[in-house]
């Protein structure tokens, strides 16, 4: 509970410091101490040193799981403010509001990642969302800003109608918004067993499902994601292509299978279906991009599909590869998000020399690349590896077929993440790129560290989740 | 302690090159630091060679059950040396070229260096994996940075494709994992492993295509002479004198003791492949006018019967590839050699525009016909001893088999000596008419490969000696 309660007070305290003071390193510098100290708070509670009670009649319920995810979620942000802090308070005049907003999605996340019930989960959906539609649009004079959040907003509003529709068929099904009252989640039915669960639950249980596979920009509803992610001004692009998304995986997680038995395979089908649609769409058209930008926003609709495996395999080892992709993933990403801001040129000829003119930051970005290939050294190996392994452990079925499919697209990554790196290294140019701080330096090095030491010892970020 | 010495050392010395600052220190350091390497590398076969000197193990993925194992055995010791070997007469050789940002350069040749000593030594699967990956990232960026024109496009081929094999060999490993008792990746429990026919039968697969991609096997060469031809002739000697020999150690070592149901379900096959790719290499050889190109082709001739020769599955064939593995090594080391300083000095690869250089340049013409007759398999040379075993094995798989490989001996013949012919004998052209003698680090180079190929090819029996272990074990599955 404290995760949830703490970071909603400091949204609230973020607003307030703009009525003191304007200066936007004091307010940034607020941000960071107010992200460290929701950062202990849920880390106490999460080894039960002190923890606020509310009664919540069953409605929320706080494990392990949720509570270390809240760790590196709220983490991450911190590196991510850290990283790109200055450009947030530099999108536009209201730089407390930008850290307030940020601090409410943390506060939905945290409510995503312990919900018991279904209006639990719809609350956590839209208190993420809505800052996300504000944050979306915080350029106010630049038209893209403007049209991505209008198009995000109305998509959103639009998945937000079919998710409570969907929470409606299922009450209307089950009389109970418990999520351990979705009958459908049981390996024990039989196949006829499965046809004579009502059709209001298999259809409510489905539309819910789309509602999230859309906040995850996995396919077919991954339309907004491109348009949103180059739109949005980098900073929350990276913010939403990161953290958000991990968000959306952890809802997912927690309504198929931390609380309930396996799914049954017919459900198993349709999350192959989306994994590979998924993964299709977002390589091979990553591949045609020639702004870095879209091609960051296509990687990571890319990413959405193999983070899909864990739905799919639904076992411990996809629970820790969860964790770990969200480590790999979120780091990589939100490094190279904070270095695009800070380029002059979005297009892959931008980065053009850029290992003679920046060799730390081109350095910087080589392993983040190499991380999101997968490259063995990264913790981005570790993240493919235990997605792979979670569903080759589920020998039968589909998992042979899916991992093959799954590492014949990840070459295809390689494909447009080397490109990249062909621009930094081996191609003649002069890459233009703003001044960079000691500070982003350091934060640069502390994400390639993290990088690599994870890379080599997976084990130490799963034996935080298992002390 | 042995083993880990052998990537360490690279790998501390790799890392300590990018920071310095000068280029003639940079290639100081490595000779030293490669040469400290071959020093270590003879201690473990001659002094220390005892399992507990080479063996190490320490615990690394706890909750994956994976160890830091690493083991040497006869076969790994071989394949030491000839990393060993090359990388010290690499540096030494190419030591009065002058590249762009040398300390990269050397920095990452070490790197490589520590990779394939990894693979070499590895005794956990996702180790070698590891090891695998490690190396192939710096050669990646030798050939990318430094190299002819149409570089970046020829390595990126041969980089998605190798990844891509080595993504299908992870699934393949992962798989095996879960089939130990007590899911581990220690090599023991992978031998220990009872598999049925059917599942041996797709992991054979998986593995089998990582590896045929790096050897390169018929029909997955394509990235090969390209890259050869493109990289810069350092990073080619890396590929093609111990980066190929990856693919071959890795199928002795994690396929047919693991997958030996496999293996000779699908022998006919894979003999077949490598057979038709053999006589496809040297048709082409025989058409190619680019001294590079000629020795990729010949290269993809000679490991496709080091392929035929495994999968016959007889002491003598085994025998004959643990030979060859090293000599071709050798001796490939040399052709490239020979034809960068050719290159240099007379600034083309193109030998129909060469003629006369055994009159300008003589000790090297003397030297290059040793590492020709070498390459053609002549009695009294290391490869001979090689190349008669393994087609001694082969003709107890298959005597066609065999008749095939003959015809590609004899086509390597044509081309390697038409080569020589026209680059070194008949009258000066105008290119060669004032060209200087080759490098004294060139000579001294070839000229101690040359000592090796005969010393060998006179008495093999230290390294079939050294060798025997594996064979022994590998039989006897």
């Amino acid at each position: 509970m404290n995760a949830i309660i703490i970071s909603a007070l400091m949204g609230v305290l973020m607003m307030f410091t703009s009525i003191i003071t304007s200066n936007k390193q004091v307010i940034k510098n607020v941000a960071l101490i107010a992200l460290l100290f929701l950062l202990v708070g849920n880390i106490v509670d999460t080894y039960n040193i002190f923890s606020i009670k509310v009664d919540t009649k069953g409605m929320l319920s706080f494990g392990k799981f949720g509570l270390y995810f809240n760790t590196l979620i709220i983490a991450a942000t911190t590196i991510f403010v850290l990283l790109s802090g200055n450009e947030i308070v530099k999108t536009g005049d209201y730089a407390a509001d930008y850290f307030a907003l940020i601090f409410f999605v943390l506060c939905g996340i945290a409510i995503l990642s312990s919900f018991n019930n279904l209006l639990m989960m719809f609350l956590g959906v839209e208190i993420m969302s809505i800052p996300l539609y504000i944050l979306t649009g915080s350029a106010k004079k630049n038209l893209k800003s403007n049209e991505a959040s209008l198009k995000y907003f109305l998509m959103g509003a639009f998945s937000t109608g079919i998710m409570l529709m969907g929470i409606a068929l299922m009450y209307g099904a089950t009389g109970s918004f418990g999520i351990q009252a979705i009958k459908l989640v049981d390996n024990e039915l039989s196949f006829t067993k499965v046809m004579q669960t009502p059709l209001l639950e298999v259809i409510g249980l489905l539309l819910v499902y789309a509602a999230m596979l859309f906040k995850v920009s996995a396919a077919p509803f991954h339309f907004w994601a491109p348009d949103v992610y180059d739109g949005a001004p980098s900073a929350f692009a990276s913010f939403m292509a990161t953290i958000v998304k991990a968000a959306g995986f952890i809802a997912l997680i927690n309504l198929f299978f931390l609380k309930a038995v396996e799914l049954h395979y017919l459900w198993k089908m349709v999350t192959v279906l989306v994994i590979i649609t998924t993964l299709i769409i977002g390589n091979i058209t990553a591949v045609f991009q020639q702004s870095v930008k879209r091609m960051l926003a296509y990687s990571s609709i890319a990413h959405a599909g193999f983070m899909m495996f864990a739905l799919y395999a639904q076992n411990d080892i996809a629970k820790e590869g969860i964790l770990i992709y969200t480590v790999a993933y979120s780091l990589a990403t939100i490094g190279l998000f904070a270095i695009l801001a800070k380029m002059d040129d979005y297009s892959l000829e931008g980065y053009n020399g850029m290992a003679k003119t920046q060799p730390l930051l081109a350095f910087a970005n080589a392993i983040f690349l190499l991380s999101l290939a997968g490259i063995p050294l990264t913790v981005g190996f570790f993240a493919k590896y235990y997605m792979l392994a979670a569903v080759l452990k589920f020998s039968g079925g589909f998992g042979l077929f899916l991992t093959i499919t799954g590492v014949v697209f990840a070459a295809v990554s390689v494909y447009y993440y080397f490109r990249v790196l062909q621009a930094m290294y081996f191609k003649e140019g002069d890459a233009k790129v703003a001044d960079v701080t000691v500070g982003f330096k350091l934060g640069l090095m502390l994400c390639i560290a993290a990088i690599i030491f994870f890379g080599i010892f997976p084990d130490v970020l799963l034996a935080w989740f298992y002390f | 302690m042995i083993s880990v010495l052998l990537i360490l050392i690279p790998l501390i010395a790799g890392i300590l090159t990018f920071f310095i600052k000068s280029n003639s220190a940079s290639k100081q350091w490595s000779v030293v630091s490669s040469l400290a390497v071959l020093v270590i590398t003879l201690l473990g076969i001659f002094v220390y060679n005892k399992g507990n000197y080479l063996n190490y193990d320490v615990n690394w993925i706890t909750t994956l059950g994976s160890r830091f194992t690493t083991s040497m055995d006869g076969m790994s010791k071989l394949l030491c040396l000839l990393t060993a070997i090359s990388f010290p007469a690499i540096f030494i050789a190419t030591y009065k070229n002058e590249y762009k940002n040398a300390s990269q350069f050397y920095g990452l040749m070490l790197l490589c260096q520590a990779g394939l000593m990894g693979v070499f030594v590895a005794a956990d699967a996702l180790l070698f994996y590891f090891f695998w990956e490690l190396a192939l990232i710096p050669i990646y960026f030798l050939c990318s940075t430094w190299g002819g024109e149409k570089r970046i496009a020829a390595t990126f081929k041969f980089f998605v494709y190798t990844f891509l094999g080595s993504l299908l060999m992870l699934i393949g490993i992962i798989y095996l994992y879960y089939k130990t008792p007590h899911h581990s990746f220690a090599m023991t429990d992978f031998y220990a492993l009872q598999l049925s026919a059917k599942e041996q039968g797709f992991v054979f697969w998986l593995f089998f295509i990582a590896f045929a991609i790096k050897m390169p096997i018929f029909p997955f060469h394509t990235w090969q002479p390209d890259t050869y031809e493109q990289s810069t002739t350092a990073a080619t000697i890396v590929l093609s004198a111990v980066m190929v020999k990856m693919g071959v150690f890795a199928i002795i070592r994690w396929i047919v003791p693991v997958l030996p149901l496999a293996v000779s379900h699908n022998a006919s096959i894979v003999i077949i492949l490598s057979v038709t790719g053999m006589l496809y290499a040297s048709f082409i050889a025989i058409r190619q006018d680019d001294i590079k190109r000629l020795i990729a082709y010949s290269s993809i001739a000679h490991i496709g019967l080091m392929c035929a020769a495994i999968f016959a599955m007889n002491g003598i064939g085994l025998k004959g590839v643990m030979l060859q593995m090293f000599s071709h090594g050798i001796n490939v080391m040399g052709l490239w050699i020979v034809a960068e300083a050719v290159e240099l000095k007379t600034g083309t690869r193109k030998f129909s525009e060469l003629g006369g250089l055994a009159q300008k340049m003589p000790i090297l013409a003397m030297l290059f016909l040793v590492m020709i007759l070498a390459n053609v398999s002549l009695p009294l040379t290391s490869s001979f001893v090689g190349e008669f075993l393994m087609l001694g094995g082969l003709f107890r798989y298959s005597m066609y088999a065999t008749a095939v490989a003959g015809i590609c001996i004899i086509l390597v013949v044509t081309y390697s000596l038409n080569m020589m012919r026209k680059m070194f004998f008949g009258n000066t052209v105008s290119i060669t008419e004032n060209v200087g003698e080759a490098t004294n680090n060139v000579q001294w180079v070839l000229a101690v490969l040359a000592i090796i190929i005969i010393v060998f090819g006179v008495y093999p029996q230290p390294l079939i000696d050294l060798t025997r272990d594996t064979v022994l074990f590998i039989t006897g599955k």
